[in-house]
């Protein structure tokens, strides 16, 4: 075999490192290991490939995806990713550095983490926010593991039916192995309000897994009365223009960063984030960035409230969480710097118009029932009238992934601001074909 | 060398105890203090919580490092020391002023178990 | 490096802006579901966005920028083609609930990683579910937990976890409900089988291990100890951590493990994007596949963009390369032990594997390891994993990988030799090091008191 374009080590360079070490071979250093525990086998591996070779063959596999324009939600938002971005986000200072736990030379990642951190802050309206976590679904875990560490000798949370499923999946399997134990429930405020023993949190949707825009008035007073804390799960994008969480009194606000400039890329990699009460500000898990200042007085960032964490605290720890998504915060961070306020309303204000003119366009076909009358954003939820595969697969045909089913047997849609009118009214006319 | 103050109880775990009736006054010792450096926050009990002897009832933090608190004694908090929220570093500056609960000890014998000073010099080095 | 003062906030000017957005017809309603709050981001224009992420970009330090002997780690190159076919439209523009039938590439990429890793690691399948390291440690003491609970086993509610091992184990045990019991290491740094005994018990869920253990030391009582454990009824985690040393050498299932995890973004070559995202995939053995769907730990189907870069890294590797990959890169590590043992204080002097630890200079002359890893900074070095593990108090962890050159490993080598001079000489000149940095120490006690968390 010959050389490695990511090995550099010649022959020679091996017999000089060798004899500085005194072994006689590279199989001497691993002397000290069983020898029935060296694999002596030939690795069942495809053998090894040059560049082109692999990305033919990753080519190979593309074709094999078919691109659909997304007209479905649920979790994951196909909005337009600005060209900044990764032109910002691939510069190998950010994409190759560790943690930044060497200051010094990590102020850049540092910088940007806090400046995620404040734009958390302004759009959940809450005191301070983390430098993130893996996906929506485990920072909703988390801020439940949190609820429960925050309250005195209380172990239950109410979880909403409406979040969506892949959340109530998350926090239940979380639950589970901690023995917390989760209440799912259609009618929140009556099951908080009828004394659920040993509440300690309750965990509810800003916008519901029907699109619908919650309203959580009185919610707060009722679950703080209670002695309880009020989650709530929310969509970044939207809560540029809908009610914070902070204005419903919630104590902790979570969600996926996916929405904020982030590609659908089959599910990930994407961003939690996690805010909440400057009380609460200890309790927080992972990562967190502080401002602070450098021997001569310049203002600089550090990784900061460590004690909480794995590395120090261990079995004490407010989570066994490591990572924080980073490089995907930065993607959001760099999408809220281009898009500003403006930008974010008038994207939103594009969702509202592209989702409304959908929705009335399709059940004026008379194929599908109004199920919901609340107000909604961008997605939307029909009882459809008519065959549901026949449909999918029609709208399949023509290029679109929309209307996906819930366990109701609705059918969801979801317009974004790539969505313009020539292909809503596509979408209307396939429908109409469908018997 | 750190200072020990006379006249306390100490626990094999650095806390101090002094003794006002029934009541515990607890704090940490300059030796704890000094192991730990600049202490950056201190997690206290609430007023009314039961605390177990030997068992955690808060911690210490500093910037790299944490270290919990240990109940000397068992009872009710009757009263924790708020200052610390806000300074912290008055441990730092004198750990015996700086006491961090009182509680209303419910088994008072708990006590013969912990050391004097003669005895926690020998632990604390 | 140059020091840039601006946070984004501090550029905006009302009326800039870096989108550009067709107009809407309609406005948004209001009333009581909207938000009242008025929403202050930023308002620059695009340029201003692309220059000052350009300037932050250019105070940070990555594996591009120079070598990262980051014990625990494993900073290996992260190879640019990677970064080419992670970023195919093809594969992020699919929607995670797409129809099976038009994400057939994507199911193949999935499929292709569970044989090569099998292949790899000597288990029988993985989940990629889990997002990062300490997320798979979580996923595995789930699975570790079913296997127990799905034999009526409810009582084994403990895990074993060296007193060596990484932070994250005794985290990950205690999320997922389980206590810790301690088991300590020997003089020579490797686990106490004697110790380990009356440990177990029917209690006992299992042991977490990583092995080589966290000072880079094979645990060579790794049968003994896996017939202990299996003996008593538990299983046996493998932390990979630390597989970097190896891969293409020895399977961690053929050593007894059950459940196991690796970290794509160590020993797969993906980037550590300043702290994520990762990728943790599980991987059990025939026992615990039955398990394998049970937890489900994330939003869809993992961090799928990672899982791209690390199959590509593998299809570039083939079975030829593999077999070197691990004894590359402890070979490196050992010649870095071997150059510096005179100057610095080597406590464990046998044969490492990926990484070892120095407990501080020889000659410390009040030069602590901080101040060692600080003076590195200055001189275009990042530093290693300092402070752990714990068993030794100036623990200096050094990591090199296999995709570092001599020469490199040279310039490291002497450049820690010349900071070992510079402690005999100037001891004052090291403890207000790095010198030539954006900028100094920072006051880390006055950030944690008194937290400025947001602008």
């Amino acid at each position: 075999m010959g050389a490695f374009s990511y090995f550099p080590q010649t022959g020679e360079d091996i017999r000089v490192m060798l004899e500085r070490i005194g072994a006689g071979s590279l199989e001497d250093l691993y002397a000290d290991v069983p020898a029935d525990f060296i694999y002596k086998g030939e690795y069942d591996l495809p053998s090894a490939m040059s560049e082109q070779q692999v990305r033919d063959f990753f080519e190979g596999l593309a074709a094999k995806n078919t691109r659909l324009k997304v007209f479905v939600g649920q979790g994951a938002y196909d909005h337009y990713v600005p060209a900044v971005i990764p032109y910002i986000t691939s510069r190998s200072e950010f994409l190759t550095a560790y943690t930044p736990y060497q200051c010094e030379i990590s102020q850049g990642t540092l910088r940007y983490i806090f400046e995620w951190q404040s734009m958390i802050c302004r759009l959940t309206g809450l005191d301070c926010a983390n430098a993130s976590m893996y996906d929506g679904p485990t920072a909703a875990a988390e801020a439940v593991r949190m609820c429960v560490a925050s309250t005195k000798k209380r172990n239950s949370v109410i979880v909403s039916a409406r979040l969506l499923p892949h959340v109530i999946d998350t926090i239940r399997t979380y639950a589970k192995y901690a023995g917390i134990n989760i209440v799912v429930t259609d009618k929140v405020a009556e099951e908080v309000a009828e004394g659920v023993l040993d509440l300690a949190g309750v965990i509810v949707p800003s916008i519901n897994r029907f699109g619908v825009i919650e309203s959580h008035l009185g919610l707060a007073d009722l679950v703080h009365g209670m002695g309880a804390l009020l989650v709530e799960y929310c969509d970044p994008s939207a809560l540029a223009v809908v009610k914070s969480p902070a204005e419903w009194g919630a104590d902790i606000a979570v969600g996926d960063g996916q929405s904020l400039g982030i590609p659908l890329c089959y599910g990930g990699p994407y961003v939690g984030f996690m805010a909440c009460t400057s009380a609460l500000m200890r309790k927080l898990p992972g990562r967190i960035v502080g401002q602070t200042v450098d021997a001569s007085g310049k203002r600089c960032y550090v990784l900061t409230l460590q004690a909480r964490e794995q590395h120090i605290r261990r079995e004490k720890a407010t989570s066994n969480i490591c990572s924080n998504e980073s490089l995907m915060a930065l993607w959001c961070t760099v999408y809220l710097s281009l898009m500003g306020p403006e930008g974010m309303r008038q994207l939103n204000a594009l969702c509202y118009e592209g989702a409304h003119y959908l929705h009335d366009a399709l059940l004026a076909t008379g194929k599908f029932e109004q199920v919901f009358d609340g107000e909604f954003l961008k997605e939307f939820c029909l009882k459809p009238l008519c065959n549901v595969e026949k449909l999918q697969q029609a709208l399949l045909d023509a290029g679109f992934f929309a209307a996906l089913q819930t366990e109701e047997g609705y059918v969801t849609f979801c317009v974004t601001e790539k969505h313009g009118r020539e292909e809503l009214d596509r979408i209307v006319e396939i429908v109409k074909s469908v018997n | 060398m750190s200072k020990i103050a006379e006249g306390l109880l100490y626990s094999e775990s650095h806390e101090w105890v002094k003794v006002d009736g029934n009541v515990a006054i607890v704090g940490v010792s300059d030796f704890a203090q000094e192991e730990m450096g600049d202490i950056t926050y201190v997690d206290m009990p609430d007023i009314d919580d039961e605390v177990t002897a030997g068992d955690d009832f808060g911690a210490l933090e500093s910037v790299k490092t944490s270290s919990e608190l240990v109940a000397p004694v068992s009872g009710k908090v009757i009263a924790r020391n708020d200052e610390l929220e806000d300074k912290p570093e008055l441990i730092n500056e004198d750990a015996y002023e700086a006491w961090i609960i009182k509680v209303e000890m419910s088994d008072k014998s708990e006590l013969d178990a912990l050391l004097n000073a003669a005895a926690y010099e020998n632990i604390a080095k | 490096m140059k020091y840039y003062d601006k946070l984004i906030f501090e550029l905006s000017k009302p009326g800039r802006t870096g989108y550009s957005l067709p107009s809407a017809g309609r406005q948004l309603p209001g009333g009581i579901l909207w938000r009242e709050a008025p929403l202050e981001l930023p308002e620059v224009s695009e340029v201003d966005v692309v220059r000052h992420y350009t300037n932050l970009s250019q105070m940070n330090f990555g594996v591009d920028t120079g070598f990262y002997p980051l014990g625990s780690c494993t900073m290996k190159y992260n190879p640019k083609i990677n970064e080419e076919i992670a970023n195919m439209p093809a594969f992020t523009g699919l929607h995670p609930l797409q129809p099976e039938h038009t994400v057939r590439g994507a199911l193949e990429v999935y499929a292709g990683m569970d044989k090569a890793l099998v292949a790899i690691t000597g288990m029988k399948h993985f989940t990629f579910l889990p997002c990062a390291g300490a997320h798979g440690e979580l996923t595995g003491l789930m699975l570790m937990r079913e296997y127990h609970m799905s034999r009526g086993d409810l009582a084994r509610t403990k895990v074993i976890v060296p007193d060596s091992a990484h932070g994250t184990n005794p985290a990950s045990a205690a999320v997922c409900g389980l206590d810790i019991v301690v088991v300590k290491s020997k003089e020579d740094g490797l686990v106490d089988v004697e110790a380990l005994k009356p440990l177990l018990g029917p209690d006992i869920a299992g042991i977490m291990m990583t092995n080589p253990n966290t000072l880079g030391l094979f645990e060579r009582d790794i049968k003994e100890i896996a017939e202990l454990v299996h003996g008593c009824g538990g299983l046996l985690y493998y932390d990979g951590a630390n597989m970097n040393p190896l891969l293409g050498v020895v399977r961690p299932g053929d050593m007894g493990f059950d459940i196991m995890h690796l970290n794509l973004h160590k020993t797969f070559s993906t980037p550590h994007g300043g702290g994520g995202p990762g990728s943790g995939p599980v991987g059990v053995a025939d026992k615990v596949v039955p398990f394998l769907h049970i937890p489900h730990v994330s939003g869809f189907h993992g961090n799928f963009g990672i899982i791209l870069r690390a199959y590509a890294y593998i299809l570039m590797l083939g079975r030829e390369h593999i077999k070197l990959a691990g004894k590359l890169a402890t070979l490196g590590a050992n010649y870095i032990k071997e150059s510096l043992k005179d100057c610095y204080k080597l406590p464990i002097p046998t044969v490492c594997k990926h990484e070892f630890v120095f407990d501080g200079l020889l000659e410390p002359n009040g030069v602590s390891t901080l101040d060692v890893a600080k003076r590195l900074l200055d001189y275009g070095f990042h530093a290693p994993t300092i402070y752990f593990p714990l068993l030794f108090h100036q623990a200096i962890m050094i990591e090199p990988t296999e995709t570092e050159s001599l020469e490199t490993l040279d310039a490291f080598i002497a450049v820690m030799r010349k900071i070992a001079e510079e402690a005999k000489a100037d001891p004052e000149m090291l403890h207000a090091a790095p010198h030539n940095t954006p900028i100094g120490r920072p006051d880390e006690t006055t950030a944690a008191r008194q937290p400025v968390l947001k602008f």
